[in-house]
């Protein structure tokens, strides 16, 4: 069970300014019912001062979707367009006394209609998003929204955007493309791969492959009633032999793509393995 | 205020009498029963009387069955025994919609060189045979499908299944923890070799299950270390709850028909009362092959953790599929499997119930759901018909 505030549980429960303005100067609409939160924030401005007089929401969503954008109705309430677009994600938050960190994209959703009402009001066309841009295709989160999310609240690590943002907690297939982007950000520098030396003798060699098969390769093949022995090796032709339920086993073929692989990954990408 | 606990699928009050069953095994008889002398020794007796009465609820022989200390142990502890006692197959047959304690298990195969297939289920999360056979093939090492799923409540043709596996000596393992104590399970006439059990879903603590492995099976063991459970589970007896899931099956067996009946009864008029009063709201699973406590309704427009923390203010206690009740984003593996819309999903709640919720409770929950509905859906920017118009629970 989520750990919320007794704020949060308040605005929750008993939700101030629900929702729509009469004949709206501003709306914002974001998120998708398959995304699983959205929200509609509807202002009324006042044209001579630009100040927001009145602010309603409707939001579907948890607990913590909709305490924040009921917190963000009543931070804009009575503030010029200008000190609005000033809140940040972090104000929704510190507003409710905090946010479990897995629901800070809650906040952040609170943040993005606010603007989406405020360029509407100002005519801004919002940009359709382009197909290419969309780096978490789960919940649709672009890359200009990790960017910018990201350095809003100095995010660093993948677990931070996806708390944040959502993206890359569905499938988890774009957290690499979340990484890139957040080294990219933060200009770091791609780590070099820690286990492969860049150039080994060629006793080295011997003695890495010796213990690769000896430490990671071998223990598996036992577990399964087979085995693997390190016969020679010439230059970068890797000599095994199977032993017990694993020779002449049909499958062999892909132990033997397996054993390779690991060896080019830990060793060197040249590695050819082949059978006695 | 007294929680009207609906919840039964997730884990069940220890009953009464068992727990006055256990007492003296946590406070006078606390001995080993592997020891020597009397004070410990006589408390091995005990178990055997337990075992007893979980192998009579099965219609197993005591021998068949080894205490384990929950259901994901059984579950992990049937399938390592499979692919050991048959090394040279690799191929496991399971369901997109089985508990983690079986799924997220095969996964770990998978990535460890075992092929795994996962059989779809259609929209009513039912199984489809011939899917099933075609997936049978001369590798194929182990069968597990789960009796009954804890969700939806689908109960699998197990049986069926059974048959079909027994005819090709292909071993058979199921996940029987929903099915414990709400269908009667005669394994002398189930054709299944591995059962799962647990007993914390009937009436038992928490941190005992049971795994059934019918006589004749190759079996290896999991825990290794001492004799207990006659090699078969090393590791001291849990013995107060070995003592209380030996009751509480002792307290099932005889009374499913009438139990069923009484469950299905409040059931039905849960579901019914529920989705006649609130539009737009639908029941998950198979209807026609079912447990008799549970049942899965999907509200459209809202979202299931904003439903379970408005109950919990009325101190009704359900669980959700939604993403955001889940510890996670991702929504119920068991309703995407079902291909249920996604704004289903996020609506999705689940009361599972017990023989100890009564009809007054099941009226406290008719008035309240609807209620918090229609205010959730004053508050969605999603609750509106064709015409525009706004929908909301009629009251």
């Amino acid at each position: 069970m989520w750990e919320y505030t007794d704020k949060v549980r308040e605005y929750f429960l008993n939700p101030k300014n629900i929702g729509e303005v009469e004949n709206p100067d501003a709306v914002g609409d974001v998120g998708s019912i398959v995304c699983g939160d959205a929200l509609k924030l509807t202002l009324k401005v006042d044209k001579e001062t630009d100040k927001i007089t009145d602010a309603k929401f409707q939001t579907f969503g948890c607990a913590s979707a909709i305490a924040s954008s009921s917190a963000l109705t009543e931070l804009i309430k009575g503030k010029t367009l200008d000190e609005a677009l000033k809140i940040g994600n972090q104000d929704i938050a510190d507003f409710l006394g905090g946010l479990p960190k897995e629901k800070m994209h809650c906040s952040v959703m609170g943040k993005e209609a606010l603007e989406a009402a405020i360029d509407n009001y100002r005519g801004i066309e919002r940009p359709v998003e382009e197909e290419g841009k969309v780096v978490c295709k789960c919940f649709d989160v672009t890359e200009e929204k990790i960017r910018k999310v990201a350095m809003e609240n100095h995010l660093t690590t993948v677990d931070e955007i996806t708390d944040y943002t959502k993206a890359g907690g569905g499938c988890g297939e774009c957290q690499a493309d979340i990484e890139a982007i957040l080294r990219d950000l933060w200009s770091l520098k791609t780590p070099e791969k820690p286990v492969k030396p860049k150039k080994l003798t060629n006793l080295q060699k011997i003695a890495l492959i010796q213990d690769i098969i000896e430490n990671e390769i071998r223990p598996g093949l036992q577990a399964d009633g087979g085995d693997v022995d390190l016969i020679d090796i010439e230059g970068n032709k890797v000599v095994i032999a199977f032993r017990g339920m694993c020779s002449g086993c049909v499958k062999s073929g892909m132990t033997i793509e397996g054993i390779q692989a690991k060896l080019r990954e830990l060793v060197s990408e040249d590695l050819i393995v082949e059978t006695q | 205020m007294k929680p009207v606990y609906l919840d039964n699928n997730a884990t069940t009050a220890v009953a009464p009498e068992v727990f006055e069953a256990m007492r003296p095994y946590l406070t006078e008889f606390y001995g080993n029963p592997s020891s020597m002398h009397t004070f410990g020794g006589q408390i091995h007796r005990k178990i055997e009387d337990a075992r007893g009465s979980v192998s009579g609820l099965l219609g197993a022989e005591p021998e068949e069955i080894i205490f384990t200390s929950c259901g994901t142990e059984s579950d992990n502890t049937a399938i390592l025994s499979a692919i050991e006692s048959v090394p040279g197959k690799r191929h496991i047959i399971t369901t997109r919609v089985e508990h983690p304690a079986v799924r997220s298990f095969c996964k770990h195969l998978g990535r460890k060189g075992y092929r795994i297939t996962f059989l779809p289920v259609n929209h009513q999360g039912q199984l489809n045979l011939d899917d099933f056979i075609k997936a049978l093939d001369e590798d194929t090492v182990l069968v597990t499908i789960m009796y009954a799923n804890n969700e939806i409540g689908n109960i699998y043709p197990i049986e069926k299944i059974g048959a079909i596996l027994r005819e090709r000596q292909i071993l058979f393992h199921t996940d029987a923890v929903q099915v414990m104590g709400k269908i009667p399970v005669d394994l002398k006439t189930l054709p299944v070799d591995m059962l799962s059990l647990s007993g914390h879903k009937l009436h038992a603590p928490k941190g005992i299950g049971a795994l059934y492995v019918r006589k004749g099976t190759r079996f290896h063991p999991y825990l290794i270390g001492g004799h207990q459970e006659k090699g078969r589970r090393a590791g001291t007896e849990n013995v107060a709850s070995i003592i209380g899931l030996g009751k509480a099956c002792t307290l099932a067996t005889g009374n499913i028909d009438r139990e069923s009946k009484q469950l299905s009864k409040l059931r039905d008029k849960l579901e019914t009362s529920l989705l006649k009063i609130c539009p737009d709201s639908r029941v998950n699973g198979d209807v026609t092959s079912r447990l008799p406590n549970t049942t899965n309704l999907s509200f459209e427009y809202v979202e299931g953790e904003a439903i379970l923390l408005r109950l919990n203010e009325y101190g009704i206690c359900a669980s959700s599929g939604s993403a955001c009740s889940s510890g996670s984003l991702e929504p119920s593996h068991v309703l995407r499997a079902m291909g249920v819309p996604f704004t289903a999903i996020h609506g999705s709640i689940r009361f599972s119930l017990s023989r100890y919720n009564t009809g007054e409770e099941i009226d406290k929950v008719i008035e309240i759901v609807p209620k918090i509905i229609k205010e959730l859906r004053l508050l969605s920017p999603f609750s509106r018909d064709n015409t525009g118009k706004k929908i909301a629970c009629t009251p």
